[in-house]
This record gives C-alpha cells, structure tokens and sequence, in this order.
C-alpha cells in the first residue's frame, strides 16, 4: 500500500476533526471526545505506517505536492506536503506514542471536570504538530508552530485555577515568542532573497541547490554570508521551542501541566519540534559550510549552544527534588544532546536520538505520573520512597526507561543513539569541547537517575501519601508496558546494523565503529550509575528531612544548583527591571509632558469658556427660555423610549431592518 | 443551486446566527462575537459576487475584504475596551444591567 503526497493532509486532519468533535460536545460528552480522539490518533497512527512504508521504498525521493494558498497579483502564495523518511519516521513516533499518551489520561485525568477539553486540547495540539511534520513550506510549518505554541500555552494552564500554573502559561508562551520572532524574521528574509518558501519545488525550492547557492553566495554587513544570518535566525526559534540556553527557563516550569501533558508535549514531541526544524532545513544551515573564510558557521552556534544546554541541564537536575522537575532538566540536557549533534554535522544521530528519546522520556514522564497518581499528587521525592514493593509494574518500567536514559549498555536504545552523538562530537574537527562537554553530561545524567529511582522506590515510605499507594489502573500500566518494550525494541533500529541512518540519509557512507569510544562511555555510564548508588542507595533516606549527602558536602553549589543556576533572578534583574523602567519613563513623559500641555489647553478652553457665558447670560438670554422649555417636554416624552436595554434597542433595529427588506422585495415585484 | 447562491444562503445563515447571538446573549462579548459573524456574512457576499460577478479578474473583492476586515479588528478593539469599561464600572458584563445612560 502507499501513500501518494496528496493524501498526507489525512495525517494531521485526523486528530483535528476529533478536537471539532471534542469542541462541539457538551462538558458530559466525555466518551465520545475521548473516544474521537484516541480513534483519531490510532487511525493517524496507520496511515503514517503507510506513508513510512512509502517513504522507505525509496529513501532518497522527495515526494511533495505543492498548492497554491491564494494569488496575490501576480504572484501566489503556495503551501505543500512533503513526504520523506524524515517526515514518515516523525509522524510514526508522535502518532504511537501520542495514542499511548491519550490512553494513559484516561485513567489519569479521570477525575477531573474538564476531561473533555482535555482531550480536544491534546487533539488540537497533536494536529498542529503533525501539521508541521509534514508541511514543505516553511509559512505552513511556521503556522503549525504557532498553533503548537497555542495548545501547549492551553494545556500548561489546563489547572488554571492554580496561580503558578497560569503564570508557567504565559511564561511559556512569552518565551518561545521571543524565538520565534527570530523565526519569522529569519522566513521573511529568506522569502526576500528567494522569492519562496517551499522547501522543495523541482529546483525552486529554498532547500536545492539554486537557491543555497545564490545564499552561500552573499554576505551581510559583518562578513557572514546570508546563508548564516538566515540560518542562525530560523534557529532562535529552535532555542525557544527546544528550551535551549538561553531561553530554556520555561520548560522546568511548564510542569504545572498535568502530567501526560509533559510527557506529550514537554518531552516526547513539541520540544522535539525545534530539533526537526534544524534537521528539515539543514541543507540550508549547512550551506555556509563550503566557505572558509567567513567569521562563524551557522551550525558552530549550533553545537555550542547544544553542548552547553546539554551540560547546564544535567547539573541543574542533580540538585532537583520534584520528580518532574528532574526529568524535565534532563529533557532539556537531552535536548542539547541533540542540538549538539546538529551542529556537529550528524543530523542523523539528532534524529535517531530524537525518536529513542521520545519513547523512553514518554515513559519515564507516565511513570512518574502513575507515582503521583497513586501517591496523591506527591512530586517531592524526598516524601516519597519505598514504592518498588506496591507499584511494581510502574517500578519496572521507570527503571527500564531510566537505564535506556542514563545509556546502559547494549540492551536499550538509550545507549546507540547517545553513542552516535558522541561518536559525530568526537569527529568534528573545529572543537573537541562540545565532546568533553557531552561526556560530562554523560556521568551526570546517569548520577541523577540512579537519585531518582533510589529515592522515588527504594528505602521506606516517608509519608502517608507515600505509604499508601498501590498501582496506578490498566489503562495507565498497558501504555507503560508498551513504551517500555519500545524503549528496549528501538535498540534494533541501530543495531546490528545502522538501519535507520541509512533510511534517513542514503549518501552517508558507514563509518567504522570507534571500539575505544564506545568503552569510555561504557565506563562513564557505570561511573554515574555507581557513584548514584553509593551516595542514595546503599544508605537510603531515613524521613523527608534528613539532610541529602551532597548538600551536606558542598551546601553553598547544591543551592545554586536547586535555583536553577538562578536564571529566573537573573532575567528578573536584567529584562524585568529594563522593561519597569522603560514603564516609568513612560509613565513620566505621559504625566509631566503630556498632561501638561493637556492642562494648558484645557485651561485656555476654560478661560474662552468664561468669558462666553459672561457675554451670553448678559445678551441672550430670555426668549430662548420658553422655547426650550416646549422642546424639553418634547424630549422627556421621547426619552421614555430610551430604556437603557441594548437589547432592546437592537431588536427594533432587527424589526426595521426587516420591514426594509419587505418593502423592497415588495417593491420590486410589482 | 448555483454556487453563488450556495454562498448566498451560506452568507444568510451566518447573518442568521449572528443576529441570534447578538440579540439574545446577555453577555457583552457574545454579543460582540455575534457582531463579527454578521461582519463575516457580509464579507462572503463581497467575495460570492466578486467571484461570479462579471469582473472576477479586477481583484475588489477580496480588497474590499482585507478592508473590512481591518475596520472589524480595529472595531473589536474598541468594543472590548468598552467590555471591560463596562466590567470595571458594575464588575460583570452583562448587557441587561449596562442601563446606566438611559433617559
């Protein structure tokens, strides 16, 4: 069966027409919204399997179907689909692990009043980022970004009853704003220098040859070529939704959501969108690459930036003691990871990592929210403990999908597709330091993991909440299974041989495998994990207030770390007091400048005024008085008319609207 | 039917359910909401006889559209001041209780 380029609107049009169903159902429709939307994403889900099955019958075709939006003059605006492995392997991931994800808030937002909006939200949410899958027109893709945007801001303040999860809100959406300005601006320079935004169009897309090499060729002011500038602009709307330094700060607080919404949006699939957009317009990021003598490559940034991320995120999450607070700085670190990748040349190893990840941050982000479910949403770990005995099925899926995170060895998928990054970072010939960087990170993530689990289900209970729990319902364990079993299954895609690098990039040739690479992160891996167990496993937790073991030994560096590297404070002191004190100019030049020469006017008209009614009262006055008088009778009978009603009012304009409307038709049958 | 009929009774629903809202609602931004649909029903009538009148080429219509579709911006703009002026003075925004002016 295949799939021809026309029909892949179907893809993103499925889960749209289920959040119609959800929008247009009362609030006690809540099977048939859930039921649309989980049918939705099944259906979705196999269409997608055959549109993979087509992409892969010839991993080098770019299929595409092109359309015109509206004419403009003479020239139209034209949007397309755009069918390649990339697309089919993106589409396949977020379809799977979406329905999982819909079957998992059943049981999780049972309880709650808004369950259907709920599920239309994820629908919508789930539409617009299959939309900009696959979209061949970067204002189609930019559009569906924005509508992401939306359903992540509406899902992040689905409790919006709660203060801080309406403040996480805005904050993220003000945040990825600020990127995404730098997206537009970077689409409408590159809609200047070409004359198009579709990514492939026989030749005349802004991702052929053409194209890059009439942008390669041209420079800007400082010397970069225009190719750069463009690139480095599409990628600050990258840094906003991937949660990149420096615009990560909203990520951690987007937790507020409800849990399977971070584990949807927050780690399997939005922030993933900011990955795809480099990887889909990497030709054009890349295309500056060919010139040697320009001050910066698009794609350094790139990697610099992902290295830092991935290093910032794995301290931060050390010192973390709410459960998804740790996993979110470990998305955001593993963000990095691929960002790192990007930018070091291996799109490939961005993508392969990008798709393990998806599946075993899914799973690790359910599991948490099956503890929190059962524990009676506890998040702090050190009130948690002692849950391997009650929640086995949970235990034994979050830790397969900590190991497939912390890169154990082998078995899970975790391990190759971290291993091809650091394998494309050890290779890159301008710095080894996003590599060093990475191999810290290494250790780190490993170490906190191994925190996470000891804390979260080893020792004993540490509150009653803790003491209490049992296993989370079938409908939340059966996705966690199948994650799992994927989390493991995925190490196939890599291993024996690199089958995925070849579907994604057919012209890259197979590199032999660095043996002496692979046992130096082996070791690290065992480094972290050891270290982890030594410090929070042998001995664990005695109460929640027993002091942790690392901020007795350096209490001054956990607390930096515990405030996120004080990002927040410091963005508060920088961008917050800049935009108060551009408010209080403001609010002087309005009250001093402008008010005053209101008040000059307003006492000149009052002086004019003045010397008026002197003249009039002494002149005019008399008759006018009778005549008035009749006039304000008049007027008080009128006046009854005017009862104050809008309502009123607008029904006798409807009423004389229609008697207009008779009269003409009337009047023009006779 | 022909399609500029079609687009004509489609137009008239619209018109239909916006005068609805605004003539039943009491809340001041449904009615605004209802102000738009009739808004829009009359911007598909510009494009219906644009684009089966005689000059389809002439490209009116759809200026005529983007025109009156930034009047309702700019309209939309000033009637949710007024909601919330009118929220500010009686703390809620329903029309029937906004009788402060009458005579």
């Amino acid at each position: 069966m295949t799939l021809s380029a026309e029909k892949l609107w179907f893809i993103p049009a499925l889960p749209l027409a289920a959040a119609a169903v959800g929008a247009l159902m009362p609030r006690s429709g809540r099977a048939i919204a859930a039921g649309a939307a989980i049918a939705a994403m099944l259906a979705a889900f196999l269409v997608s399997c055959v549109a993979l099955s087509t992409a892969l019958a010839d991993p080098a075709a770019k299929l595409v179907h092109n359309f015109a939006w509206f004419d403009l003059g003479t020239s139209a605006l034209r949007l397309g689909w755009l069918l390649d492995p990339l697309t089919a392997f993106m589409c396949v991931m977020v379809t799977f692990v979406g329905a999982l994800i819909f079957i998992f808030s059943l049981g999780y937002m049972k309880a709650d009043e808004n369950f259907k909006q709920f599920f239309c939200f994820l629908s919508l949410f789930a539409a617009a980022m299959l939309g900009l899958l696959v979209a061949n027109s970067l204002l189609l893709l930019f559009i569906c970004w924005e509508l992401v945007g939306l359903a992540s801001y509406l899902l992040i303040g689905f409790w919006f009853h709660k203060p801080s999860a309406a403040a996480a809100a805005k904050k993220a959406f003000i945040t990825t704003r600020i990127g995404d300005l730098g997206l537009l601006l970077g689409m409408l320079w590159l809609y200047n220098s070409t004359g198009s935004l579709l990514f492939f169009d026989g030749g005349a897309g802004v991702l052929e040859t053409a194209a890059l090499g009439s942008l390669a060729a041209q420079f800007t002011a400082g010397g970069l070529a225009v190719s750069t500038a463009i690139g480095l602009l599409i990628f600050c709307g990258a840094v906003g939704k991937s949660g990149q330094f420096p615009l990560h700060v909203w990520l951690p607080d987007a937790m507020e959501g409800p849990t399977p919404v971070s584990a949807l949006i927050h780690a399997a699939t939005m922030v993933a969108a900011g990955v795809f957009l480099i990887a889909r317009v990497y030709p054009l990021m890349s295309a500056d690459q060919v010139l040697a003598h320009v001050p910066l490559h698009a794609l350094t940034v790139v990697a610099f930036i992902g290295a830092i991320t991935a290093l910032m995120g794995a301290c931060i999450a050390v010192a973390q003691n709410d459960i998804k607070r740790v996993l979110a700085f470990s998305t955001v670190s593993q963000l990095g990871y691929m960002m790192l990748a990007l930018g070091v040349g291996s799109w490939v190893a961005a993508i392969f990592h990008l798709l393990t990840h998806a599946f075993f941050k899914a799973l690790l982000f359910l599991g948490a929210g099956s503890v929190i479910h059962s524990a009676h949403h506890e998040q702090d770990i050190r009130r948690l403990g002692g849950l391997r005995g009650p929640m086995k099925v949970t235990f034994a899926t979050f830790a397969i999908g900590m190991m497939a995170l912390s890169g154990v060895p082998f078995l899970f998928s975790g391990f190759w597709s971290k291993e091809a990054i650091l394998h494309a970072a050890h290779g890159w010939e301008v710095s080894q330091l996003p590599f060093y960087a990475a191999l810290i990170a290494v250790v780190l993530t490993a170490f906190y993991m191994t925190r996470l689990v000891a804390e979260t289900f080893f020792g004993k209970a540490r509150s009653d909440a803790a003491g209490h729990a049992h296993e989370s319902p079938a409908t939340m364990t059966i996705p966690l299974v199948i994650l799992a079993v994927c989390a493991v299954l995925l190490s196939l895609l890599a291993w024996p041989s690199p089958w995925l690098q070849h579907q994604l990039d057919p012209s890259a040739h197979s590199e032999p495998d660095g043996i002496s690479l692979m046992v130096l992160s082996i070791v690290l891996v065992a480094l972290g994990l050891g270290s982890g167990w030594a410090i929070y496993g042998r001995k664990p937790r005695v109460s929640e207030t027993s002091a942790d073991p690392l901020a007795t030994a350096s209490p001054g560096l956990i607390a930096f770390l515990a405030a996120k590297l004080k990002f927040d404070e410091l963005y508060a002191a920088t961008f917050g007091r800049l935009n108060a004190a551009s408010a209080a100019f403001a609010n002087f030049l309005e009250v001093w400048l402008w008010g005053g020469i209101v008040t000059l006017l307003a006492r000149l008209g009052e002086f004019t005024g003045l010397v008026n009614r002197e003249a009039d009262e002494r002149t005019l006055n008399g008759g006018f008085n009778s005549v008035s008088e009749k006039v304000r009778g008049t007027g008080l009978a009128y006046s009854r008319a005017q009862t104050g009603d809008v309502h009123g009012y607008l029904r006798f304009i409807a009423l004389g609207f229609v008697i207009l409307v008779l009269l003409v038709v009337m009047g023009g049958a006779k | 039917m022909s399609p500029l009929q079609l687009c004509l009774v489609l137009s008239s629903l619209l018109f239909c359910i916006g005068l609805v809202a605004v003539l039943s609602r009491g809340n001041a931004i449904l009615v605004l909401l209802g102000v738009e649909l009739m808004l829009n029903a009359a911007n598909i009538n510009f494009i219906a006889f644009w684009r089966y009148g005689p000059h389809p080429d002439a490209g009116t219509g759809v200026i005529f559209v983007l025109f009156s579709i930034a009047a309702a911006a700019a309209e939309a703009a000033v009637g949710l001041a007024l909601v919330i002026a009118i929220y500010r003075h009686q703390q809620n925004i329903r029309l029937q209780e906004a009788t402060r002016l009458k005579g």
